[in-house]
C-alpha cells in the first residue's frame, strides 16, 4: 500500500468515526431527557413561549432531520428564524447557547486560549520532567537514585490532580508566599503576567501527568537497551554515552511521543480539574457551567470538539508512528 | 491505566485464588496496603456506630464552633481538634469533620467498587464476544473498544450527568457512568487472552468431549480468564477511586449534604489559608487509599503473572521478559 493512501485511509476512517460519535452524541442528547425546548427557555416560560422556542429551535422535526440540519449547519452555517429577528450562527455553527444566545463556536473560541496555554505549558513540564525522570531511572537501574524515582513516580501515578494543585496552592501561595493565587491573564494583553499565572497551573497538570511518562520512559528505554543492535554497539567499543544519546533513545522516544498525542483524551480531563480548580475560563468551565445549567449545545459542542481533537490526534500519531517507524506495516 | 502492557501467551490454565493469597504474604509493603484497606473498610461500613462513640453525626451544624468574623473558619488550633471533634470541624458549617470523613470513605468505597464491578461485567462480555463471534463481531466490537478507549472518559462522564434526571440517585448515576466509560480495556485483556486459550489442549479436549460454544466459554475460558481480570480490576480500582473524587470535586458527584472527599476538597480550594487541616485531612485519606489499593493490584499482578515482574520491585518487567522468553 503507498504512503498517501494509507493516510487517506486513516484520515476517512478517523472521519467516519467522527460522525458516528456526533450522532450517537445527538441522539444520546437530544432524545433522552425530558423537553429540550423547556430547558432552553428556562424554567418560568409559559407553554406558548416553550412552543415558540421549539420553533425556532426546530425542535418540532424528528430527531434526524434535526441531526441532519445540525450538520449542515457545522459545515454551511445556518440562521435561527422566529418570528421577530433572525439569529445568525456562522459556518461552524454548532448552535446557540441556551442561556444568553451566542453561537456556541464562539464560545468554545473564547475558552480556547486559557486551555491551550494551560495544556502547551503542561506539556513542556511533563516532556522535562517525566521524560527526564524516566531516562535516569532506566539509565541508574538498580542504584538508589532509581529508588527513589521509583517511589516518587509511584506516589505521582496516584495522586489526583486537584489533590497536588491543593498542596501546591498550600505550599507556594499560602506558606512560601512566592505567588500570587493564580488569576489568569491574557497572554496578547501582557505575556509576563500571563506566565507568572499560568506557573501554578502548569506545574499541576505537569507533575500530574510526567508520572504516566516517567513510566513509559523507564519500561521503553530498558526495552530498547536489551536489544540486540544496542550489544552490538557495545561490542564494537562505542562509548555509553553515545550509545544512549545516539542509538538507544531514537528507539525509545517513539512510544513516547505517541502516547502524548493517545493520552490528549485523559490530559483533557486533568486539564478540566485544573481550569476548574484555578478559575481559568477554559474549555473545561465552559462544560462545567454548561452542565451545571443543563446548556444542551454548549454541552454537546464541547464534547464534540474535545472528541473530535482525540479522534484527530490518534489518526495522526498513527500516522506519524507507521512512518516513523518501517518495521510497522502499513494495513 | 495499564495501555502499554503486552499480553503474555499462557501455557496452562492460570494459578488460582490460592497463589493471590500466599504470594502477597512474603510482601511488607503489599500486607501494609492490606491492613489499611481493610481498617478503612471496617471503619467506613462501621461509620455510623463510630461517630455515635464520638457523639457527632456528620449533618448537625455548630454555629458556635466557627468564628463568623473571619467569615467561618473553626475556632481553636488545627481546624477545631478536641475531646468533642476528634478531627475538629467543616470551616463555614461547622459540621463535625470525623464523621463527615469516615461517611465520605462508604461513598468513595462504593462508588469506586460498583463501578470497577460493572467495568469488569462489561468488558468481559464484550471481550468473550469479540473473541468468540467470529470475524464481523471481532472487527465491529474491535473499533468500538478502539473510540472508548481513546474517549476522553471524564469530559463524557461530566457531559453525561446532564441529560439523568435530577432526581435519579447520584452513587449509582457515578457507578453506572464510570462503569459504561471504563471497559474498554477488560476487554481488550479478555479478548486476547480468550484467542490465546482457545488453541490451548485443554479447550481442544472439552470440546472433543462434546461441549458447545456457551459450555466452553463458561466452564473452561471463564475460570481461566479469572486471573488477568482480577489482574485488571485490581489496577482499576485506584483510578475509579480517584474518578469519583474528580466528578465529586467538579460538583457533578454526590449531592450535599451526603460528604465526599472530592466534594470537601472542592470546598476547602477556598480555605487552604484559613484552615490547612481541611485540605490535608480529606487530601491525605484519599491519597493512602489510592495508594494502598495501587500497592495492592500489584501484588496481586505479581501473584497472578510470576513471568511480569512487579512494576514495585527493582526487577523491570518488560527488559526482563524479553532476554528469556
Amino acid at each position: 500500500m503507498t504512503v498517501t493512501r494509507f493516510v487517506l485511509k486513516r484520515l476517512a476512517g478517523a472521519l467516519v468515526v467522527l460522525l458516528v460519535l456526533s450522532a450517537a452524541l445527538y441522539a444520546l442528547f437530544y432524545l433522552v431527557p425530558g423537553d429540550p425546548a423547556r430547558l432552553a427557555c428556562g424554567e418560568r416560560c409559559t407553554p406558548a413561549q416553550v412552543a415558540q422556542v421549539r420553533e425556532l429551535l426546530g425542535l418540532n422535526e424528528p430527531v434526524y432531520a434535526q441531526y441532519l440540519h445540525f450538520l449542515r449547519g457545522v459545515v454551511a452555517g445556518r440562521e435561527y428564524s422566529a418570528a421577530g429577528s433572525p439569529l445568525p450562527c456562522a459556518a461552524p455553527c454548532l448552535g446557540l447557547s441556551h442561556r444568553n444566545d451566542q453561537p456556541v463556536t464562539a464560545l468554545i473560541a473564547a475558552g480556547l486560549p486559557a486551555t491551550a496555554s494551560l495544556a502547551l505549558g503542561a506539556m513542556a513540564v511533563w516532556l522535562l520532567l517525566g521524560v527526564g525522570t524516566g531516562l535516569v531511572s532506566a539509565l541508574r537501574r538498580g542504584g538508589p537514585v532509581e529508588r527513589v524515582l521509583t517511589v516518587l513516580t509511584l506516589a505521582g501515578t496516584g495522586t489526583p490532580v486537584f489533590v497536588l494543585g491543593l498542596l501546591l496552592l498550600m505550599a507556594v501561595c499560602a506558606h512560601l508566599q512566592w505567588l500570587p493565587f493564580p488569576s489568569y491573564v491574557p497572554l496578547t494583553q501582557d505575556p509576563e503576567q500571563w506566565a507568572w499565572n499560568m506557573l501554578l497551573p502548569w506545574l499541576t497538570l505537569g507533575l500530574f501527568e510526567s508520572a504516566k511518562y516517567a513510566r513509559l520512559t523507564r519500561s521503553s528505554t530498558l526495552e530498547t537497551l536489551a536489544e540486540d543492535h544496542i550489544r552490538t554497539f557495545r561490542a564494537y567499543g562505542l562509548g555509553e554515552r553515545a550509545v544512549v544519546t545516539r542509538h538507544a533513545l531514537r528507539g525509545a522516544l517513539p512510544p513516547v511521543i505517541a502516547l502524548s498525542a493517545l493520552d490528549l483524551g485523559s490530559m483533557m480531563g486533568g486539564a478540566m480539574i485544573t481550569e476548574s480548580l484555578f478559575g481559568l475560563p477554559g474549555l473545561g468551565r465552559l462544560l462545567i457551567e454548561g452542565v451545571r445549567s443543563v446548556d444542551l449545545p454548549v454541552v454537546v459542542g464541547v464534547v464534540l470538539v474535545i472528541g473530535a481533537a482525540v479522534v484527530l490526534a490518534n489518526a495522526v500519531a498513527d500516522v506519524l508512528y507507521t512512518l516513523a517507524d518501517r518495521r510497522v506495516a502499513l494495513s | 491505566m495499564p495501555t502499554h502492557d503486552t499480553v503474555v501467551a499462557p501455557t496452562a490454565p492460570p494459578p488460582g485464588a490460592r497463589a493471590v493469597w500466599r504470594r502477597p504474604r512474603g510482601r511488607p509493603a503489599a500486607l501494609a496496603a492490606g491492613a489499611v484497606l481493610a481498617a478503612l473498610v471496617a471503619a467506613a461500613l462501621a461509620a455510623p456506630l463510630l461517630t455515635a462513640a464520638a457523639g457527632q453525626d456528620p449533618y448537625t451544624y455548630h454555629d458556635d464552633l466557627i468564628d463568623s468574623a473571619s467569615g467561618g473558619a473553626p475556632v481553636g488550633a488545627f481546624g477545631g481538634a478536641g475531646a468533642d471533634h476528634w478531627l475538629g470541624v467543616e470551616p463555614g458549617t461547622g459540621r463535625d469533620l470525623f464523621a463527615r470523613l469516615l461517611y465520605g470513605a462508604r461513598v468513595s468505597l462504593l462508588v469506586a467498587v460498583g463501578a470497577t464491578a460493572v467495568q469488569v461485567a462489561a468488558g468481559v462480555a464484550v471481550g468473550l464476544a469479540a473473541a468468540l463471534g467470529g470475524r464481523w463481531a471481532d472487527h465491529l466490537l474491535g473499533r468500538v473498544t478502539d473510540v472508548m478507549v481513546a474517549l476522553p472518559a471524564l469530559v463524557l462522564a461530566i457531559a453525561l450527568t446532564t441529560v439523568v434526571p435530577p432526581d435519579f440517585p447520584r452513587p449509582l448515576l457515578l457507578v453506572l457512568v464510570l462503569g459504561a466509560l471504563g471497559w474498554g480495556g477488560v476487554s481488550r485483556v479478555v479478548r486476547a487472552q480468550t484467542l490465546a486459550l482457545k488453541g490451548l489442549d485443554f479447550v481442544a479436549a472439552a470440546r472433543l468431549g462434546g461441549a458447545g460454544r456457551w459450555r466452553v466459554a463458561r466452564r473452561e475460558l471463564l475460570p481461566s480468564l479469572a486471573a488477568p481480570v482480577i489482574t485488571y480490576a485490581a489496577l482499576l480500582l485506584p483510578g475509579n477511586i480517584v474518578a469519583e473524587a474528580s466528578l465529586s470535586f467538579l460538583g457533578i458527584g454526590v449531592r450535599p449534604p451526603t460528604p465526599s472527599w472530592g466534594q470537601m476538597l472542592s470546598t476547602a480550594s477556598t480555605w487552604f489559608r484559613a484552615d490547612p487541616m481541611y485540605v490535608l485531612l480529606p487530601s491525605g485519606l484519599l491519597l493512602v487509599t489510592v495508594l494502598a489499593f495501587t500497592v495492592l493490584g500489584d501484588a496481586v499482578r505479581a501473584a497472578l503473572d510470576p513471568r511480569g515482574a512487579s512494576r514495585l520491585g527493582r526487577d523491570a518487567g518488560r527488559a526482563g521478559k524479553r532476554r528469556n522468553p
